[in-house]
């Protein structure tokens, strides 16, 4: 589903990815661990399209250059971003911005656009399923919304867009343990064999409740270690300092 | 400031009107106003007792002169365009239909609807009410005739027409405009609408529209003033409205600016508030070419509170100026004031906000904010706020932010999908919102909203979206 291969970015001449390979398929649960600094977000906002970095090598997504297409693009084909720090939007609804961004999607898989009540009737769906309240379906977009609200809006979105690709950047950082666990109910609700997992996490505590089926090691903004999860609880116990010190290893299998 | 003493007895104006003992620069301009001024019995039309009122105020007008980028209150507006063209006093133009009418009536939501053409009423387009002892909207011409007492009582004694140019211009010239009395203790639960409706005239025409709106003690009206143009090109508006609201009187005051681009309007909105009186005034200035958006309230009794709340979107080559003007004058008073703009292309605006806090006035609490977005590097915005404050136990806080569309937030949509454009749409929306949200009458506020809606890029997809 995906394949990145000797991805280099930078911004204002700081490099800050050098070289990162990565294959994903359908189906599989990748996690990225990684210190501060090592590149994990820039990965995610280069994966996703946002503007100011310089890139340099090859990323396919369902061998479609990922890297030439505009975000929004990218969206309609499938591809979500869980941000890092979901951005507040005073007074535009809830539902207007769900239905929009449904309905966008909607036209580019060929599917008929939903008009308000019936987006409001899925976005309630999905909340049950989410066991999350309805109440800030009738706020502005994350407008006042404590930092868990904000991260499990973002499941909330992935949820009701369904993409086939879904990259998670730090979701579960700073989430108490209830948060933390609608954030990790909802994506393994949505697992399946169609569709792939990025989770970009700071903390092992995480992969407790997803558990991945590949584990890699980012430091530097190169990929020094891969493995199953069990590297994930090595690191726990050693640091990355100690994954650091080895010799970068062949990156994804 | 009023250190100018009043002239009007000194001049003689049944003469001879070139007679007029002025100075070259302050009459220029003036020319064209003073023959019409003339021409209607130099200010005898109507009832007698509003002659010397008339005189006066032409004295004054000629006294003041047209405002130039010196004068402090127009140090951002230039009015030469204005000033060099004539214009021709209100004349019969294209008449309109009822049917054209259509999108500008809220059916069965109005509780009056007066509608003037070129100025001038029309009572077939209009649906007045005038109940012995209750609610009356009417139009003022009629209203000089049947209830001269409430007339008398406050026509031009708010309007400075002293002081300000524009309200003495149009003091000179009252003749026709909307008369609103709402009796104390009344609550009016649907609207009041005054449109003004410029139509196609053979040569430009000035108007001078003056609205006198009365609400008694622990009374409850809402007045939308809307002025469209439907076919009107190049013209000029010089709108009063006086606003007296009684004590614990609820006044919900909208303006609606949805002009020819190419339209002059000056529009004063002076609203004296009494004892525990809560009025808000709205506006939403979306057309005309040249707009002076005054508003002005005077909080003259204890326990007063008003809201001035706004949004100009400004494109081509429009200029928006707006000038607030707060007067404490009575302890425990609250003041809020927010404004926003959206200006694109070559377009200007203006924000002059003044709050002016008198030494009685102990408490007060005055708040003003004024945000402005610029969508092109050619748009350009002036923020002015300006505290006046002798009192010493008070709260008075202000801020103005200029600034684009944020990038980050731009991202965010584009990452579920949304086009660029779409993007720009909502957040412009979103920005146009705040003020939305603080209009109170419900279905005037969609009518806005959808108003906004429409000059947006995505309007149509947003109008959906509900």
């Amino acid at each position: 589903m995906l394949q990145i291969k000797n991805l280099h970015a930078s911004v204002e001449d700081k490099e800050i990815l050098k070289g990162l390979d990565l294959t994903i398929h359908a189906g599989e649960v990748h996690s990225i661990m990684g210190p501060n600094g090592s590149g994990k977000s820039t990965l995610a906002a280069v994966l996703a399209g946002r503007d100011g970095y310089e890139v340099e090598g090859q990323v396919l997504y369902r061998g479609v250059d990922l890297l030439e297409m505009a975000p929004e693009e990218r969206a309609c084909e499938g591809v979500f971003l869980a941000f890092q720090y979901p951005v507040e939007i005073p007074g535009v609804g809830s539902i207007q911005f769900m239905t929009a961004a449904l309905n966008a999607i909607r036209k580019e898989r060929g599917e008929e656009e939903l008009d308000v009540l019936e987006s409001l009737k899925l976005l309630k769906e999905k909340l049950k399923m989410l066991h999350m309240d309805s109440s800030f379906l009738e706020r502005s977009v994350n407008t006042g919304f404590s930092g868990g609200e904000k991260k499990k809006n973002e499941i909330l979105q992935m949820a009701v867009l369904e993409p086939a690709l879904a990259i998670l950047d730090e979701t579960d950082s700073g989430l108490d343990i209830d948060a933390l666990r609608v954030v990790a109910d909802g994506v393994n609700a949505l697992r399946s064999p169609d569709r792939a997992f990025l989770v970009i996490t700071h903390y092992q505590r995480l992969l407790n409740y997803i558990v991945p089926d590949y584990v890699h090691v980012l430091v530097d903004g190169r990929i020094v270690r891969s493995g199953d999860k069990e590297l994930a609880l090595h690191l726990e116990e050693y640091g990355y300092a100690w994954a650091g010190d080895r010799e970068p290893v062949g990156a994804s299998t | 400031m009023g250190g100018r003493s009043r002239a009007s007895g000194s001049l003689d104006l049944n003469t001879n009107v070139s007679g007029y003992t002025v100075t070259a620069k302050t009459s220029d301009g003036l020319q064209g106003y003073l023959e019409s001024f003339k021409k209607l019995g130099n200010g005898r039309g109507g009832p007698e007792w509003l002659r010397p009122l008339r005189e006066a105020a032409m004295a004054r007008t000629v006294e003041l002169g047209f405002p130039t980028a010196r004068h402090e209150d127009w140090k951002y507006t230039n009015l030469s365009a204005l000033v060099k063209k004539p214009f021709s006093p209100t004349a019969a133009g294209a008449e309109i239909a009822e049917a054209d009418l259509a999108p500008f009536v809220f059916r069965g939501r109005e509780s009056a609807r007066l509608v003037y053409v070129n100025g001038r009423y029309v009572p077939e387009l209009s649906d007045s009410c005038s109940q012995p002892g209750g609610v009356i909207a009417c139009s003022l011409a009629d209203s000089l005739k049947f209830n001269r007492e409430l007339v008398e009582l406050h026509l031009a004694k708010h309007a400075d027409y002293e002081n300000d140019f524009f309200s003495a211009l149009n003091t000179a010239f009252i003749e026709d405009g909307a008369f609103v009395y709402v009796p104390g203790g009344a609550v009016v639960e649907k609207p009041i609408h005054i449109i003004y409706v410029a139509t196609r005239t053979e040569a430009p025409i000035v108007t001078q529209p003056r609205n006198l709106i009365i609400v008694g003690d622990s009374a409850d009206v809402g007045i939308v003033e809307e002025y469209v143009s439907m076919g009107g090109e190049e013209y000029f508006s010089n709108v009063v409205s006086e606003v007296v609201a009684g004590e614990n009187a609820v006044v919900e005051h909208y303006r609606v600016e949805r002009e020819s681009m190419k339209a002059f309007n000056v529009g004063t909105v002076r609203v004296q508030q009494a004892r525990n009186s809560n009025v808000a005034c709205h506006g939403a200035f979306l057309g005309g070419g040249l707009v002076r958006n005054n508003v002005h309230l005077v909080l003259a009794g204890e326990g007063a509170e008003c809201l001035i709340n706004g949004l100009f979107m400004t494109a081509g080559r429009q200029h928006v100026d707006n000038f607030m003007r707060v007067e404490h004058a009575s302890p425990h008073c609250d003041s809020r004031q927010f404004y926003n703009g959206i200006l694109d292309d070559r377009s200007s605006g203006v924000f002059s906000g003044r709050i002016v806090v008198l030494e009685d006035a102990q408490k007060t609490d005055a708040k003003q904010t004024n945000r402005n977005l610029l969508l092109s590097d050619e748009a350009t915005v002036d923020s002015k706020p300006q505290l006046e404050i002798y009192a010493d136990d008070v709260k008075c806080t202000h801020g103005a932010t200029i600034g684009q569309l944020d990038d980050d937030a731009i991202f965010y949509l584009r990452a579920r999908g949304i086009s660029e454009e779409m993007a720009r749409t909502l957040l412009l929306f979103g920005f146009a919102a705040e003020n939305l949200e603080r209009m109170r009458l419900s279905y005037i506020r969609t009518y806005v909203e959808d108003l906004i809606k429409d000059k947006m890029p995505q309007g149509r997809v947003l109008r959906k979206l509900g």
